[in-house]
């Protein structure tokens, strides 16, 4: 038997689920058994799954699945909706599915025996289709059928041992227990790594998040990470790295608005720089952002759009209102919508879900409108925004955040002075005299450029969006009719 | 053995699989002893099915095997399934659900 664990570095069996394999450093230990444990309904299972599936599917490993809780079909069945072939993987001989029935009072017991049956059937299993992988979901399920729990716990140490001799990457999952991680003391038999799935419920709203309890011989992120279940599988998000060390992308950028561009001494704002825009209802925040969208789309940059108040949809008919024929950019896959509101996930969900649109569509910009609108405990939301900043920034990708608050504070309160995080701060402004409203706008700051620190008048029309210089006279600046007449 | 008047009216014919690990003590201790029983209770009226299980790891799968060594009833229905050594013969024939009727031999 070849001993891995003399190797200078710990193999790993990558899982194919996306963030898992970068917190762990490269996935579960190869050749050994994995614990992943968690209440019901935490995606044990899916795990499993997923591991088994993507080992099949893109490692080359075959792998095995125990079930002793659900029947093959249905199996088959849970997981076709993420695009999982179960049957076909059995098919090509890639996947095998033993389930294993135990039901308590099926089995009259008298004096001594052991699960050589359930080992046979595994090495069976195992040999018949040259296995790498095993997963054993739940095992625990054998101290329902079975009376005798000393000699269980005696069978599961032979098991486990046994799978490492075998050298099989196996992931055990079992159901969460009062006071220890699993109901029958799993994890004291599967010490070399131990994964805790979660899902709790804040204010109504359910966050999953999953943490590795332990990973022995390997270094591993430790934090509490959000992930997400959907129709693209599991991915897992590890948001707290939090360096400064950013590429700096070089290059100024359109914001295709010639007035605005004017006022920025490069002509435009530096590409990969965090951009704020703020100002209060009507302001026109978000035909602002949809401006520069349309511009970076002509330039043929990708954009995401993450809207918490308006439906993509929305948001492309008003645009076209203003002259931007966003749906041509939607059409040609260059501009993508993210529309969610702010309430249907917790904001660690939010921030998992943007994590992985970003890695996935890999924009060259992301406008969040507003970010403003999440929601959550204030200690909670100030680390989540500064998150989403860092998630962005440390990708090179320009920004624009929209908030209603004037004070450019991201949340209320202004307790977070996430403004100082930006590096550009375009302020909207409705003004009101001699009877009437006028849009104004200015630049707060743009760092590393120098930029007008006058006032401009905003001025929206079918043609889209222009500035006019506000007149500045003795009475002070002068905008809209009484500038005209001047 | 066979033909014992008390066995007439209750004669059934009866069906066994027994499997077993290999040939350690323990699996051939459990063959002797459920062919024994058998012989006493049973003789001229029972067929027993022995399965190795590392021979035959596909019965064991068929089967639904976990534990061993693990007698089954087949027939008469219902089904039963009993683990162990299967030393003791009281036991077993309660277990796999025979009337004390059918052992009125001795």
């Amino acid at each position: 038997m070849p001993d891995q664990r003399a190797a200078p570095t710990l193999p790993k069996a990558p899982t194919g689920i996306e963030g898992f394999d970068d917190l762990t450093y490269g996935g579960l230990p190869a050749g050994r058994p994995s614990l992943i444990c968690g209440a019901a309904g935490c995606g044990k299972t899916l795990f499993a799954t997923t591991f088994l599936v993507n080992g099949a599917t893109r490692y080359g490993e075959p792998g095995v699945f125990m079930s002793f809780e659900e029947r093959a079909e249905d199996l088959s069945a849970n997981v076709a909706s993420l695009g999982f072939d179960l049957d076909g993987l059995v098919a090509a001989g890639q996947l095998a599915i033993d389930h294993v029935r135990v039901e308590r009072s099926e089995i009259e017991e008298t004096g001594e025996y052991d699960l050589e049956g359930l080992f046979i059937r595994l090495g069976f299993a195992v040999d018949s289709i040259g296995a790498k992988r095993v997963v054993l979901d739940t095992i625990e399920t054998l101290f329902a059928g079975f009376t005798d729990s000393s000699l269980l716990r005696a069978e599961l140490r032979r098991l486990f041992g046994w799978i490492k001799d075998r050298g099989l990457t196996a992931i055990i999952t079992g159901e969460r227990g009062e006071g220890q991680l699993t109901r029958q003391g799993l994890e004291e038999y599967v010490s070399d790594c131990v994964v805790l799935l979660d899902n709790r419920v804040d204010d109504q709203i359910t966050t999953r998040r999953l943490r590795v309890v332990k990973y022995r011989g390997s270094a591993h992120g430790t934090n509490e990470y959000p992930f997400l279940i959907d129709h693209a599988g599991i991915s897992v998000l590890p948001v707290t790295s939090a360096e400064l060390d950013y590429a700096n992308p070089s290059g100024v950028i359109s914001s295709g608005i010639a007035g605005l561009d004017a006022m920025l001494s490069p002509g435009g704002f530096h590409r990969g720089s965090s951009i704020l825009v703020s100002g209060g209802a009507g302001t026109g925040k978000t035909m602002l952002t949809a401006s520069m969208v349309e511009a970076a789309c002509r330039r043929g940059e990708r954009c995401l759009v993450f809207a918490f108040e308006e439906s993509g949809a929305q948001i492309t008919r008003n645009a076209a209102s203003i002259g931007l024929a966003l749906d041509a950019h939607a059409r040609s896959g260059l501009l993508r919508f993210e529309a969610a509101r702010p309430s249907l996930y917790g904001l660690e969900t939010h921030l998992a879900r943007m994590h992985r649109d970003l890695d996935r569509f890999r924009p060259d910009l992301v406008v969040i409108d507003p970010i403003s609108a999440l929601r959550g405990p204030s200690n909670e939301l100030q680390g989540a925004l500064l998150r989403i900043i860092d998630l962005i920034k440390t990708r090179g990708i320009t920004a624009i955040f929209t908030t209603l608050r004037s004070d450019g504070s991201l949340i209320g309160d202004g307790d977070l002075g996430a403004s100082s995080l930006m590096d550009a701060w375009i302020k909207l402004q409705n003004m009101e005299a001699n009877g009437e409203r006028t849009r104004t706008l200015y630049v707060i700051k743009a760092r590393g450029m120098n930029h007008s620190n006058q006032i401009r008048e905003f001025l929206m029309s079918p043609n889209g969006i222009r500035l006019v210089d506000a007149y500045i006279g003795t009475a002070g600046v002068l905008t809209g009719t009484a500038r005209v007449v001047q | 053995m066979s033909g014992s008047p008390g066995l007439a009216d209750t004669a059934e014919h009866y069906r066994f699989r027994l499997f077993v690990a290999g040939t350690a003590l323990r699996s051939l201790r459990a063959v002797e002893s459920v062919r024994w029983i058998c012989e006493a209770h049973f003789a001229g009226r029972y067929e027993l099915e022995i399965v190795d299980i590392y021979q035959q790891p596909e019965l064991a799968e068929r089967d639904g095997i976990v534990a061993a060594p693990i007698l089954l009833k087949i027939a008469p229905l219902p089904e039963r399934r009993i683990a162990g050594d299967l030393l003791d013969a009281d036991r077993i024939l309660r277990g796999l659900n025979i009337p004390p009727a059918t052992e009125a031999q001795r």
